[in-house]
Order: structure tokens, then sequence, then C-alpha cells
């Protein structure tokens, strides 16, 4: 029983991870109608910065994430500008295409600057474990802080939005993109914003992520941005508490479909089950019909 | 301005590309060069010490970049090595060996490629591959052109099942029988677990042999956990089965950089069982920011044992001096390897004017009837291409591999 704790626990931590990395999906997708695939990879810049400000700056965590922050803020502005700005009146598949080529273009320039070789990261993290049931269960600092991470991140972007005027901005947008431009949302503006917050909030995920599994090298954003964009058409694209929702399951589902089930096999299980939750309920779990104008 | 900002992108793609391509190359002294020409000259230029033009034409397949880099590093270190001794004590009967090594990143289709790029280098011998899964790849190509084909470090069964192929190193299955049988008679533990990488022929064929044999030595398997290349950063659950299981000694048949991860890891959990690894985890204290404190302990199967006599402390001490830092076993194997080669072309009598094919038909009676003493050991052959040697143990204690 305890056993079963602790690989509750591992889930949620880990799906708080995938969620926090499907919120960039999803909002991107909700907003610009677009799959942003180089999501993943602005995680591993991020990761690196923090590596890089602690290791060679020698920074305290707190400002090394702050940095980290910063750079994929500017980042993600930067890619929007620059690789899908020009696009947005090209179709989808051009947009998706320059997407997955922005993608390469980070990881390649990741592996120039900092070599193929695996790198150990340092937790940033300090916080001691929690101990439970006499020893039986372990849970460590890293864990805790995702955990708590995540929920703050999700009430902070739930109240951003329901209560800022860029977050209504937001709405509006993801409505109906023609209608709030002649009513004077800077949809340009919104666009970026959400990139920025986006992006933010992937190098937050770099973080938690690199800190939990200490293993650092230009691919490690892709297989949990993959992870993570699952989680988001699992939950319902374009609906935040559905990334929420959707992160957590897989992540929870993955751990104990490995641990009670087959650990080779958990991918396999993890993907069978977004087929089945598709098949029954093609916009996600919490997703809503939109029906396309013609 | 949209064109123009297409155009840039476009342009900025390409540069991407180029630039990528570039830093390859330069890590590795010209390996992927452009063009084929630019190769050659390239790969030719790299062999410094050795006499370009007349003598045997050796390649080296391996990861210089990339997850495995450090084998490949030190394969082509150690044959590197030994090449220049062999040159400078005159050669294999007064021909040079020149040697040109080419990356392949571990990866069975760019390993295939760079074995072209050495076919167009006119290579008449192959010292490769470094890794399994792109020596599976290169056996194929090998057994076509009937190239002689000598692996410093490929341990699956498979390459070498063509008769033109043969081994350095243990092959999977020995190394997982003989792992249990280490433990079993030194009776380190009874009961193991064991978490391997079901998706890396190296490692799974390591474990099949291993769950074959474990009984016999009075072994009890609590735990057998797997995990794939796509899933490979989280292994709480592989140790908390393993922990749940009783098991005193959990045995890693696996690379090293997960073999770093999972020590880590268990460290984070609070589980300290004895960890047991074979040559995959040589290279663990070479990790970048590995706490090596975390590795203290841990033993491994190992070919070379440093400090065993007064060729391998030569070994070493050669190997130091020249890239500054301990050598680990795929170095000593590598090194090994050239000298095989140098013994097995005296024994055929083949010359370096001859093609490959003709030296392959030579070279493949004269791998049978030799026996070299090496830093690995003293090793023969069997016709199916496999090495006879003892393996050895070691155990790092205080950041260092150590005798046991």
């Amino acid at each position: 029983m305890s056993s079963f704790f602790t690989f509750l626990i591992n889930g949620i931590s880990l799906g708080s991870i995938y969620a926090i990395i499907a919120l960039g999906y999803t909002m991107v997708y909700g907003i610009a109608k677009m799959l942003n695939f180089a999501h993943g990879d602005v995680i591993m810049v991020g990761s690196y910065m923090v590596f890089l400000s602690m290791g060679s700056l020698g920074l305290p965590p707190v400002l090394a994430v702050l940095l980290a922050v910063v750079v994929c803020t500017v980042l993600g502005i930067t890619i929007e500008k620059i690789a899908y700005k020009p696009l947005r009146k090209a179709s989808p598949l051009a947009v998706l295409i320059t997407a997955i080529g922005v993608s390469y273009f980070l990881q390649n320039a990741a592996l120039l600057f900092f070599g193929a070789n695996t790198k150990m990261f340092t937790s940033v993290i300090s916080l001691p474990a929690i101990s439970l049931a006499e020893g039986q269960i372990n849970i460590t600092g890293e864990t805790q802080v995702t955990i708590i991470v995540c929920i703050i991140i999700m009430i902070g972007l739930s109240l951003f939005i329901k209560k800022t005027k860029a977050g209504q901005a937001m709405l509006a947008v993801s409505e109906d993109k023609g209608a709030a431009e002649l009513m004077g949302v800077n949809v340009n503006g919104t666009i970026s914003l959400t990139f920025a917050i986006g992006s933010a909030l992937a190098a937050v995920a770099g973080v938690l992520l690199c800190s939990t599994y200490p293993t650092l090298n230009p691919y490690t954003g892709s297989m949990p941005g993959i992870k993570a964009f699952t989680a988001a058409v699992f939950g319902g694209i374009g609906s935040i508490p559905g990334a929420f929702v959707g992160g957590i399951l897989l992540g929870i589902i993955e751990n104990l479909s490995k641990a009670y089930i087959s650990s080779q096999l958990s991918d396999a299980i993890v993907f069978s089950v977004l087929i089945i939750v598709l098949l029954v309920k093609p916009t996600g779990i919490l997703g809503t019909k939109i029906s396309e104008k013609v | 301005m949209k064109k123009l900002v297409s155009l840039l992108l476009v342009l900025s793609m390409l540069s991407a590309l180029l630039i990528g391509c570039g830093s390859t190359s330069a890590d590795n002294n010209g390996a992927e060069a452009g063009t084929d020409s630019a190769a050659v000259e390239d790969t030719a230029a790299e062999t410094d010490g050795t006499t370009e033009g007349e003598g045997f034409r050796v390649g080296g397949i391996g990861p210089l970049t990339g997850g495995a880099a450090v084998y490949g590093i030190a394969v082509k270190n150690g044959a590197q090595m030994a090449v220049d001794e062999i040159n400078a004590a005159g050669g294999v009967n007064g021909v040079p060996l020149v040697f040109s090594f080419e990356d392949d990143e571990h990866d069975p289709e760019k390993a295939v490629n760079a074995y072209n790029t050495l076919k167009d280098w006119d290579m008449q011998l192959l010292m490769g591959t470094v890794t399994s899964t792109p020596c599976l790849a290169v056996a194929e190509e090998t057994m076509n052109d009937n190239m002689y084909m000598l692996t410093p470090s490929g341990t699956a069964v498979e390459c070498v099942q063509y008769d033109n192929a043969f081994r350095v190193c243990f092959s999977d299955p020995n190394q997982g029988a003989k792992s249990a049988e280490y433990i079993g008679t030194n009776k380190i533990a009874t009961k193991v677990a064991v978490i391997y990488d079901s998706s890396d022929v190296y490692s799974s064929g390591i474990y099949t042999e291993f769950a074959n044999s474990a009984a016999e030595y009075g072994i009890e398997i609590v735990a057998a956990e797997a995990f794939t290349s796509d899933n490979k950063t989280d292994f709480r659950i592989q140790l908390q089965k393993a922990k749940d299981g009783g098991a005193e000694l959990v045995f890693l048949p696996i690379y090293y950089q997960e073999a770093a991860l999972i020590l880590s890891q268990a460290n984070s959990m609070g589980f300290a069982p004895i960890f047991f690894g074979c040559d995959g985890l040589d290279g663990i204290l070479s990790v970048e920011d590995f706490d090596a404190a975390l590795a203290e302990g841990v033993m491994l199967l190992t070919p070379l044992v440093a400090d065993e006599n007064d060729k391998t402390k030569a070994f070493v001490a050669a190997y130091e001096a020249a890239y500054g830092e301990t050598p680990i076993q795929f170095a000593a194997n590598a090194y090994d390897a050239m000298y095989i080669i140098k013994a097995a072309l005296e024994q055929s009598g083949a010359a370096a004017d001859m093609s490959a094919e003709e030296i392959c038909d030579l070279m493949k009676a004269a791998m049978l009837e030799i026996t070299v003493d090496g830093i690995t050991g003293e090793m023969t052959w069997t016709e199916d291409g496999e090495v006879n040697k003892e393996p050895k143990a070691v155990k790092i204690v205080d950041g260092a591999y150590t005798a046991m």
C-alpha cells in the first residue's frame, strides 16, 4: 500500500510537470490556433540557462531560475515574431512545419553551443524529503515543490485570465480573432503575450524537470514536450483546466502502468488511453466543441 | 517585406543545418564533411603521426559525439596510441598502419555512412564499430563486401555472426553469464533486482542470459524491470519495486548515463543496495558534474584492471600522458584490437597492395591461429568470431576503479 502512494505521488509530480508544459501548448493553440512544436525545446533552453548560470556564473538558484524565465520569455517572443508572425495568414500546415523547423533549429543550436554530452543537473531545490509511515513513503523536496508550483501556476493563470484586461483580451482573441480586432483588442500584442507566458512557464517546467531527473542534453525537452502535447489533447486542447487535468492524469497513468502492468509498455498504455479518450470524446476530457465556420 | 523575412528564415534554417554539420566535423577532426572528396582529404590529414599513402589502411567507426561519445573517443585514442607504437616499432613486417576514424553518433544509419566514407578512402580492414546497434548495421555491409571486421567493443551476439567479423570484448550472453557466476560464486548477494533497457540489444542480451544462469548460481531475481530509450529519465518506479522485492543487489546491464541517474535517484529514495554492472558502466566516473561519491562501491565486470601488471600500468601511464585522463576499458580493447590486427596480418602474410577481399580471406584463417597476449588478457578466437579470455571485476573505491 505504501508503494502505491509513492507511485501515485511520483505520478502526480511527473503529471504536474506535464501540466505546466501542456499549458504552453494549450494557450498558444487556443489563441493562435497553431501547434507550437518548438515548445519542448524552449524547456531545454531554460534548463541550460539555469545549468550555466548556476555552474559558470555561480548565481544562487533563485536568480538562476529568474534569469532562465527572462531568457525563455524573450526567446518565445522572438520565435513568434520571426518565425510565426509572417505566417499568420498562411495555411496551418505551413505554420506547423515552421514550428518543427524551429524545434530542430533550437536542438542543433544547443548541440553547437553546449555540446552533445549529457550533463548532470544540480537540483535547484534543497528542501528535505518528507518521510511518512515510518519511512515507507519518501516524498522528495523536488516532488513537493513541483506539485506546489503547479497548483500556484494553475490558480495564478486562471485568475489572470478571469480578472485582468489582458486575460480578457486573450479570451476574446481565442473566441474570434476578427471580432476582437474590431473591438479594439491588440491581437498581435495578445499573441505575443501568450507566447511570453507559455515560454516563461516552459522555463519553470524545465527547471522542475531537470531537478527531478537530473540529466540535461539538447534533446531533454523533446519527449516531455510530446507527452505534454498529448496531455493537452487528452484534457481538451485550448482549455486551461483541461491541460491541468490531462497532465496530472497522464503522469498518474504512466507511473501506475509502469508499476503494475509493465515498465516497458507504459508509453504504449499512455497513448492507448489517449486514443480511447479521443474515440469516446473527440474534444478531450474538458474540451468544448467548436463549430467550424465555413 | 514578407518575402524578405521568409528568405531570411530559410537562410537561418540553412545556416543552422550547416553550422550543425560544421560543429560535428570540427569536434571529430573531419568526420562527416560535406563532400566525399573533402572527407577523404580531411581524414587523411587527420591521421597525423602515420605516413600517408603506403601501408595497411585501417578504418575505425564509433561515436565521437552524442550520448555514447565517451566510448568512441576512448576507442579512437586507444587505437591511435597502438598504431603510433606499432609504426614506431617498424609497422607490420616493415609496412606501417594508416588509421582513420569516423563518427557514427551511436546511430546505425550514420555508421553505414561512415563505413561508406571509409571505403571511399580505400580502407582495407575495419576496426569497429564501437557500440552494438550500429555494429549490427555495419556487419551486414562488411559481409557483403567481404571486409575484415574486428569490433573492439560491439557485444551483441550478432555483431560477429558472419565469418569476416571478430571481436575483442565479451559477447552480451557471455557478460550476463559471467556476472551471474561472479555474483553467485563470490556470495555477493542472493536476492537480485535487474533494471535493463529493453530497447537496446546490448542490455536485453545481457539480461536474458543473466536470468538464464541466475538459478544455477543460487541467485533469486526478485524484480526484473525494464525501461525504453524513450522513457529513461524516471527510474524511481523500477527502484521502488527492487526495494519492495528486498533486493540486496541491483544488476545494471546498461550504459553509464542511465546508471548515473539510477544511482542519484536511489540515493534520494534512501535505497542503498550493492550496484553491479557490466562494461557499459565503465565511464560513469567521467560524466560531467556527476557526484562520484554516489558511485562509491559500485562493482563492474571489465576486461581492464589498471594496476594488474606492468603491461597494463604502462598502458595507463602512456594513455594518461597522451590524453590527460584515465583510460576506460574501451580504450584498452581498442589498443589490443590494433595489436590483434598486427598479429593476424603477420600470420596471414597479407601485403599492403592487396584488396580488402583478399586480405579478409587471409585474415579469416589467421585469426583462428593466433594467440595475442594483450592488456585485457590472453586471447584466442573461435570460428564463430568469439574471443576466449577471463573477465575481471573492479570496484569503485575513492573515485577510482580498484581490482577486487
